[in-house]
């Protein structure tokens, strides 16, 4: 039997770009370029070697990877599907803008729905919003088991297992399929689009869903649908540069002077 | 009066600061009803009332322990309907952010994670968030429910407000997720005896500078004289010279020290995204054109080597 193998990839603005606010308070996709967020590469990287060992060990498996966002989200599919999965499916609709995670995790549980899933991968949160709790939103609105925040793990024997380093402890987790999991960016480096692989990808196929296909209302989702409200963003002044010394032999006391005047020490 | 529900997060009984910040910040808002799963309620009960718990609402059982989040979110979802609170409040812990999230989906609540403050507005509570790397300051509400809020450490002071504090059983009633991933083993963080990381008014962070495991003594010997937690960057923990617990970063823990010192890093967005708000930043690296310094109030252009020990040294001298 096939394991169907769903990856959720979000398309953000450039974390070393200057990123923004537009003027309706939701991130400004326009001032700074997109790309696939680098901690869902993580999440790609643990489907393709799942589906690897699946192949190895005489089973099918197939990759399709999902986004929800603006047309430009594509570029963040096609860098997935030159790392080496299957197919893509892109949810896009003009009615998606200004959406919330409450909406999202609707937008992305239906379209995991209609693409039909064993195991869906998530990153361990996205660079822009970094909230790391769409996995367990998917799980809650899936109804399956979330195994999240993995930093190790295999799938075997329908089931999933793995390594969760929490605040307080360690623990090791199973869970059994279908199911929703989360890597962290400790799970292992993932693999660079080698050039055979962003040739093919170019021929792989993308699917493209709106709202009407997956039968979401508009007032469902948007900046008028949302669960919360941004009231204001302000940018933080940014820090003034203070007092730069060479050290000339006496850099740790001068540092130490300082500490005192501080009243650290 | 309205009633705000606040999450605990203890480890047998033993209540973690985070949660009495949030106690401070939920009376703001109305009475604090604090929610305690797991053994140990009757030791974390006092120390609730003590910082204004009115009510303590209290379930054990051993699915806790067994299985992963949705236990927990069952009986947080038991406790908001006999409750009605005008808020929810988590500590933003991973396992923290995934109870709010699930909770604020069933019932139907915005929700908002990772804020540094909240206050009560005109329309509902307002909370605080910092994005973008710290580069941005927000406010928000919940548009939709009760606002389900989980709160990062140091957003408030742990105030003393005495309050009842009654200890009530609380029925919880486990859905047919709750046993869906189970908890095969769990082995809990080991002690430095140095201060919890995101708690701690000083930290001591190394880089790829510090060049090898055994190097870290340095810092360490830099942050015991100071009292101070110990950090550590990506590359220095990704090269295995110390363990990831102590990652400072956007994928590590967010600190807000009194005073942060960065040794060997160069100061990458990721790692000013942990850091960026910390009072005081003082830095130490080699390199004059480091992006760290850009952000220190007090710098030393100079090898780590000799800046680190000199200063651990005239510390020292000083504290006498
Ligand atoms: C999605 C993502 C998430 C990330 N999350 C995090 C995160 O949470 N935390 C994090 O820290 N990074 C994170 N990173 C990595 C980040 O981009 C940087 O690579 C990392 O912070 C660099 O660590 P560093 O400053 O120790 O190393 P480097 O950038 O190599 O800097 C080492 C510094 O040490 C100085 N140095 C060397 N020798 C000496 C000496 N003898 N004396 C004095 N100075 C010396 C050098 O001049 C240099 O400035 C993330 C990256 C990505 C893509
Ligand atoms: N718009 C989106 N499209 C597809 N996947 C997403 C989207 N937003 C978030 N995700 C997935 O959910 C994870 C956590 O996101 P977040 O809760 O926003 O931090 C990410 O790492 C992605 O795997």
């Amino acid at each position: 039997m096939s394991l169907r193998i769903v990856v959720c990839v979000k398309y953000v603005p450039d974390a070393t770009g200057d990123r923004r606010f537009a003027d309706d308070l939701t991130t400004d996709r326009e001032a700074v370029d997109g790309l696939l967020s680098e901690l869902d590469e993580y999440a790609v990287e643990q489907a393709l070697r799942i589906a690897e060992g699946q192949r190895q060990s005489g089973d099918e498996a197939e990759v399709t990877v999902v986004t929800v966002g603006p047309e430009d989200a594509t570029d963040a599919l096609r860098k997935a599907l030159s790392m080496g999965a299957d197919k893509a499916v892109h949810v896009e609709d003009d009615d998606l803008h200004g959406t919330d995670v409450m909406g999202t995790s609707l937008v992305l549980a239906k379209a995991i729905e209609h693409t039909g899933y064993d195991l869906v991968v998530c990153g361990m949160a996205s660079t822009d919003g970094g909230m790391g709790v769409l996995p367990a939103l998917l799980a809650e609105r899936l109804a399956v088991p979330q195994a999240t925040l993995l930093s190790e793990l295999s799938v075997a024997e329908g089931k999933v297992t793995g390594r969760r380093d929490g605040d307080a402890a360690t623990e090791r987790l199973q869970a059994e399929l279908p199911a929703v999991i989360s890597v962290t960016d400790q799970s292992g480096e993932a693999r660079y689009p080698s050039f055979k692989g962003i040739m093919a990808a170019k021929k792989k196929p993308v699917e493209t869903l709106d709202l009407e296909d997956l039968g979401i209302e508009a007032e469902e989702v948007g900046l008028d649908g949302a669960w919360t409200v941004v009231e204001s963003a302000t940018e933080r002044p940014a820090r003034t540069k203070g007092e730069i010394v060479t050290d000339d032999g006496e850099g740790g006391k001068r540092l130490a002077t300082f500490l005192a005047e501080r009243k650290f020490v | 009066m309205a009633e705000v529900l606040v999450y605990t997060d203890h480890l047998d009984g033993a209540v973690r600061k985070p949660t009495l910040e949030l106690l401070t910040l939920a009376r703001r808002l109305g009475d604090p009803v604090a929610v305690v799963l797991g053994p140990g309620a009757d030791a974390a009960a006092p120390v609730l009332a003590e910082h204004g718990a009115a009510r303590v609402l209290t379930a054990d059982a051993p699915e806790f322990a067994d299985y992963l989040v949705a236990p927990k979110v069952d009986a947080l979802q038991a406790a908001y309907q006999a409750v009605s609170p005008v808020a929810v409040l988590v500590p933003s812990s991973g396992e923290g952010k995934e109870i709010a999230a699930r909770l604020a989906v069933r019932v139907g609540s915005g929700l908002i994670t990772d804020a540094i403050d909240v206050a009560q507005g005109d329309e509902g509570p307002v909370a605080t968030q910092s994005v973008f790397a710290a580069a941005f300051t927000t406010t928000s509400r919940a548009a939709k429910g009760t606002p389900v809020i989980t709160v990062k450490p140091n957003a408030a002071p742990v105030e003393a407000a005495p309050a009842a504090g009654a200890v009530e059983p609380l029925d919880v009633a486990f859905g047919p997720l709750a046993t869906g991933t189970r908890i095969v083993s769990r082995s809990p963080r080991e002690s430095t005896g140095r201060p919890e990381l995101t708690e701690a008014a000083i930290v001591v962070s190394g880089g790829r500078g510090l060049n090898g495991a055994e190097n870290f003594a340095l810092i360490e010997a830099l942050a015991d004289t100071l009292g101070a937690a110990v950090g550590a960057s990506r590359a220095a923990v990704d090269a295995d010279w110390y363990p990831h617990s102590h990652q400072v970063g956007q994928t590590g823990k967010t600190v807000s020290p009194q005073l942060y010192i960065a040794v060997g890093i160069s100061g990458a967005i990721q790692h000013r995204a942990g850091m960026q708000t910390s009072k005081t930043i003082v830095a130490v690296n080699k390199d004059a054109e480091a992006p760290i310094f850009e952000l220190a109030d007090y710098g030393v252009v100079g090898d780590l080597f000799d800046v680190v020990p000199a200063l651990t040294d005239e510390v020292r001298a000083r504290k006498g």
